[in-house]
């Protein structure tokens, strides 16, 4: 019914962005474990990571900052995304040592302090998951397709929200939650970055 | 002063929070310090023997602490059997359990298992496992397996007999003006929750804990127990958060028990996660399968026979078939019907219990022939269906717990706007998309627990309350439903009730499967809260210095937290006037629900109708549904929100497996050929029409104290049909094979 090559939900840093980022001491960095510091809802973190360590095991496995899923690991189910400098990632694809002085934001980031973000309230109340497996990685791609501009109407919204697969198919509720947002004035307040 | 019914109350799930702000535990997110990681190897051949192991080279790679293979693995202490969950013992998903020798009998069964102390580590070090094998050839599909078919005695793990029968098919197909014979053939299906399977095993002595994702905790802790040979006491089991299952957690597999020998053979905690690819070979799946109904019907409609005959792959080891023949059998009246399964052993994993297990595919082959039927006859499809209502149990004759599937037909149709279509095929058009209707009806059985089910409840002096279960909440909403009925039966607000489960700590509840979760937890926890509740009034009259000293026990009501006199309201007082004068901090209660005996005398299932609107491009073959209204008869709804998102996915897994859902056997090698999100289609969001999901309710005395017949299945059957006969509506065209592709739709057109 619909391609996956059609998908444009989540989009990986494309590797000319990923070069433009390379400072001197990357250019060294090689198959032995190295320091990094990686910054996660703005607290930074210094970890040893070898270099084939993804965004998404360095923040799981070894930050222990679960909130951000494993889903397939091959980039095709949009469970594990998070922003990079404010774009939306599949941090599965995305290796941890090309985020090192990139500001990281995962879904324990969106909150402020015990106020859900605007689209965590409507995610609850729209009943917008089920198992909440899937639920960090739409967040993050809801909160961001607000800011894109990609939420004009049902059609596009749920072109945009593809890429984030729902196995219990919240489909609809999670349509609805981001029309919610989208028509109250908070939700035009904070959206992603 | 009345506390408004919490029961039905649209409460937002009491894990929300959590799940939003990424705070939400699952199992494989469990680390105690110093875990390690174990990651699999499976079989690169479907059928043969391992002549040689090499991990000398995984074995060099850096922070690799062991590669097990079936030459160091312990031996298992009990071989697995077979028994559903439900049951509330060991429940097994399969026979084999690997790694015990060098027999291969489907790909990616485990031949080798790599621990080190990083992911990555493990994850190379599991590829530079170099295994040998002498390869035989191998059956996997039906095609293949077809001439070595035969009829099993029993089925779906011993509890479906291989052959159904009652009256005379023979003689109703003579007594029939039309008969119809029709071959459907429908492709496997893999469950592909977005959480894969894992298991984090610690050992402290003698003494287990696993961090497991599963639906049942008890049933992982006594198969676990039989493999290593422990006592189940000296397991705990936790499952709190459970990204998904749909079935593929609801049988025990092997991992939690290899992650537990690992644990022992590297003396640290070891946590193993299935990768998605081998999600595909291990947790089971729904079996390809090929169906032949034959049904005779007089000129009016009426049924006089239907034979069904159903064709799939099994294990080499167990005989497994989902039982797709039940809801053939009971959904209408007909005196004179066969059913019969046939399987033949094929290098697969034992299949297993997948959403609508069988009642998803018998609906799709029935509802197809029926609405083939009313065409043939120029006949309603609904009333066709009315014609041949079953008022009673048409295996049994015994009379329905409850039903409603008239009202379903009614409602659905007026929602639907049913009414306004035009039954011509072809007859409508919107732009280049031709655009056509139809209805299917929907049952699922209820199933009662075998076993005693229990719950706590707490209440505490400042008010607030606590219920714990055993039972895990895999997206079901079980953890809010018991919030809900215990704050019924105490006389409080949902939100005082506070709720602890998925760990077998708790007081126990079976596997939450078969849509019998929220029956058994929410009866389990009725009956605690209840006794506790009885206990405070019982106290509270018969101590001298309350309010309701020496009154009458059945006079006292209770609400807000406060019990009182129902003639005189302003008598009273709450329980935690009650608790602190007598110096307690909190009280509580154990609940026992017996269920009833297997046998109620009863017909017991939920029924439905199903209505679907497609549109189909002619010229690309697309097929779009364009919306789904469904309408059930699920006995007591306890939480009208999750109630909704339960049939509406439900429903949405019926437009999958219609239009999308399918796993390829690449037949020459016998190993699934697309093992991937990317390539096993699944509907995403573009996919999914707006949902019109609608509850009638029941009453139903016998199933359980609340009515509660479950609704986490009945909104996948029979939308296969719906949208099948909407695609014929549209285009003229009949489809018997699932999922309706691309491709087959211009083959057609
Ligand atoms: S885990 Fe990254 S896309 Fe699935
Ligand atoms: S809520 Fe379960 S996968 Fe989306």
């Amino acid at each position: 019914m619909r391609p996956r090559a059609h998908q444009t939900g989540t989009v990986a840093p494309s590797i000319p962005e990923q070069a433009r980022g390379v400072r001197p001491r990357d250019a060294e960095i090689g198959p032995e474990a190295t320091d990094i510091e990686l910054t996660v809802n703005g607290t930074t973190h210094r970890v040893r990571v070898e270099p084939r360590v993804s965004l998404l095991d360095a923040l799981r496995e070894r930050l222990d900052i679960t909130g951000t899923k494993k889903g397939c690991n091959q980039g095709a189910c949009g469970a594990c995304t998070v922003w990079v400098d404010g774009r939306r990632v599949v941090s599965c694809l995305t290796l941890a040592v090309a985020c090192e002085g990139r500001e990281i934001t995962t879904v324990e980031g969106l909150a402020d302090g015990d106020r859900l973000h605007p689209m965590q309230r409507a995610f609850v109340d729209n009943d917008a998951f089920q198992c909440g497996y899937c639920t960090p990685g739409q967040l993050m791609s809801a909160v961001a397709l607000m800011a894109e501009g990609h939420t004009c109407d049902d059609a596009e919204i749920a072109e945009w929200m593809s890429g984030n697969i729902c196995r219990c198919a919240a489909y609809p509720n999670i349509r609805s939650a981001i029309r919610q947002v989208r028509d109250t004035a908070e939700g035009t307040r904070k959206g992603g970055r | 002063m009345s506390t408004g019914s919490q029961i039905g109350r649209a409460v937002d799930r009491v894990d929300a929070h959590a799940k939003v702000t990424g705070t939400a535990r699952y199992s494989a997110e469990r680390r105690p310090p110093g875990t390690v990681h174990a990651v699999l190897v499976g079989a690169q051949v479907a059928n043969g023997r391992v002549t040689d192991i090499d991990t000398s080279e995984a074995m060099a790679v850096d922070g690799v602490l062991a590669v097990l293979t079936h030459r160091e693995l312990p031996r298992i202490a009990t071989r697995p059997a077979v028994v559903p969950s439900l049951a509330g013992t060991s429940a097994h998903g399969q026979s084999l359990f690997p790694m015990q020798d060098d027999r291969v009998y489907y790909a990616g069964q485990p031949v080798a298992m790599v621990v080190a102390d990083t992911l990555e580590r493990a994850e190379h070090a599991a590829e530079l496992v170099g295994v040998t094998y002498a390869v035989e050839a191998a059956i996997t599909t039906i095609e293949q397996g077809r001439d070595e078919a035969f009829e099993p005695e029993r089925i779906f793990g011993g509890i479906v007999p291989g052959r159904t029968e009652r009256g005379d098919v023979a003689a109703g197909l003579r007594e029939a003006d039309v008969v119809m014979e029709r071959v459907f053939h429908l492709a496997a299906n893999h469950h592909n929750p977005i959480e894969t399977s894992a298991a984090t095993a610690v050992w402290e002595d003698s003494r287990l804990t696993l961090y497991d994702t599963t639906q049942g905790p008890t049933a992982t802790r006594l198969s676990v127990a039989e493999l290593l040979g422990i006592p189940p006491s000296d397991i705990r089991v936790v499952s709190e958060f459970v990204g998904g299952s749909f079935g593929s957690k609801a049988m025990i597999w092997s991992h939690p028990t290899l992650a537990a020998m690992a644990a022992q053979y590297v003396r640290a905690p070891v946590t193993l996660s299935l990768s998605r690819e081998q999600m595909f070979t291990g947790s089971g799946h729904r079996e390809e399968q090929e169906h032949t109904l034959t049904l005779g019907a007089r000129e009016d409609g009426t049924l006089t026979a239907l034979r069904h005959r159903k064709l799939s792959p099994t294990s080499c080891f167990d005989e497994w078939a989902e039982p797709s023949i039940s809801p053939v059998s009971q959904l209408y009246a007909c005196p004179n019907f066969e059913g019969v399964y046939n399987v033949f052993r094929a290098n697969t994993m034992t299949p297993t219990f997948m959403r609508a297990p069988g009642e998803g595919s018998g609906a799709f082959v029935l509802e197809t022939a029926l609405d083939e039927l009313a065409y043939e006859l120029g006949v309603d499809p609904i009333e066709l269906r009315l014609r041949n209502h079953a008022d009673t149990d048409p295996e049994t004759g015994d009379p329905w717990s409850s039903k409603g599937l008239r009202e379903c037909y009614e409602r659905g149709a007026e929602l639907f706007g049913w009414g306004l279509r035009d039954p011509i095929p072809r007859s409508r058009r919107d732009g280049n998309w031709l655009v056509g209707t139809g209805m299917a009806s929907a049952i699922y059985p209820v199933y009662t627990p075998m076993s005693p089910q229990r719950a706590r409840a707490r209440v505490y002096a400042d008010g607030r309350a606590v219920i714990e279960t055993g039972a895990s909440d895999f997206g079901t909403g079980v953890g809010t439903i018991m919030a809900q009925v215990a704050a019924q039966a105490l006389g409080m607000e949902t939100e005082a009730v506070a709720v602890h489960y998925g760990d077998t700590e708790l007081p126990n509840t079976v596997a939450a499967v078969g849509s019998a979760g929220a029956g058994a937890v929410s009866s389990a926890v009725h009956t605690a809260a209840t006794a506790l509740r009885e206990r405070l009034v019982g106290q509270a009259v018969a101590d001298p210095e309350s309010p309701l000293r020496g009154a009458d026990p059945a006079g006292v009501a209770v609400a807000e937290g406060r019990m009182f006199l129902r003639e005189a309201p302003e008598t009273g007082e709450t329980y935690s006037d009650l608790l602190r004068r007598h110096m307690m901090f909190d009280a509580d209660a154990l609940g026992e629900w017996e269920p009833p005996a297997q046998d109620t005398g009863y017909g017991m299932a939920t029924f439905g109708a199903q209505f679907a609107e497609v549109g189909v491009d002619p010229d690309l073959g697309l097929v779009r549904v364009r919306r789904l209204t469904g309408v059930f008869a699920p006995g007591r709804v306890l939480n009208r929100k999750t109630a909704r998102s339960q049939l509406m996915g439900g429903m949405l897994w019926g437009m999958g497996q219609a239009l999308l859902e399918a796993t390829h056997m690449e037949p020459q090698q016998g190993r699934w050929a697309n093992a991937s999100l990317a390539e096993y289609l699944l509907p995403v969001n573009a996919d999914a029409p707006d949902v019109e999901a609608e509850m009638i309710e029941v009453e139903d005395r016998v199933v359980n104290p609340l009515g509660v017949k479950g609704i986490g299945e009945v909104g996948q059957v029979g939308v296969a049909a719906a949208i099948a006969n909407a695609v014929f509506h549209a285009t003229g065209q009949r489809f018997h094979d699932l999922p309706i592709t691309v491709e087959s739709v211009l083959a057609k057109l």
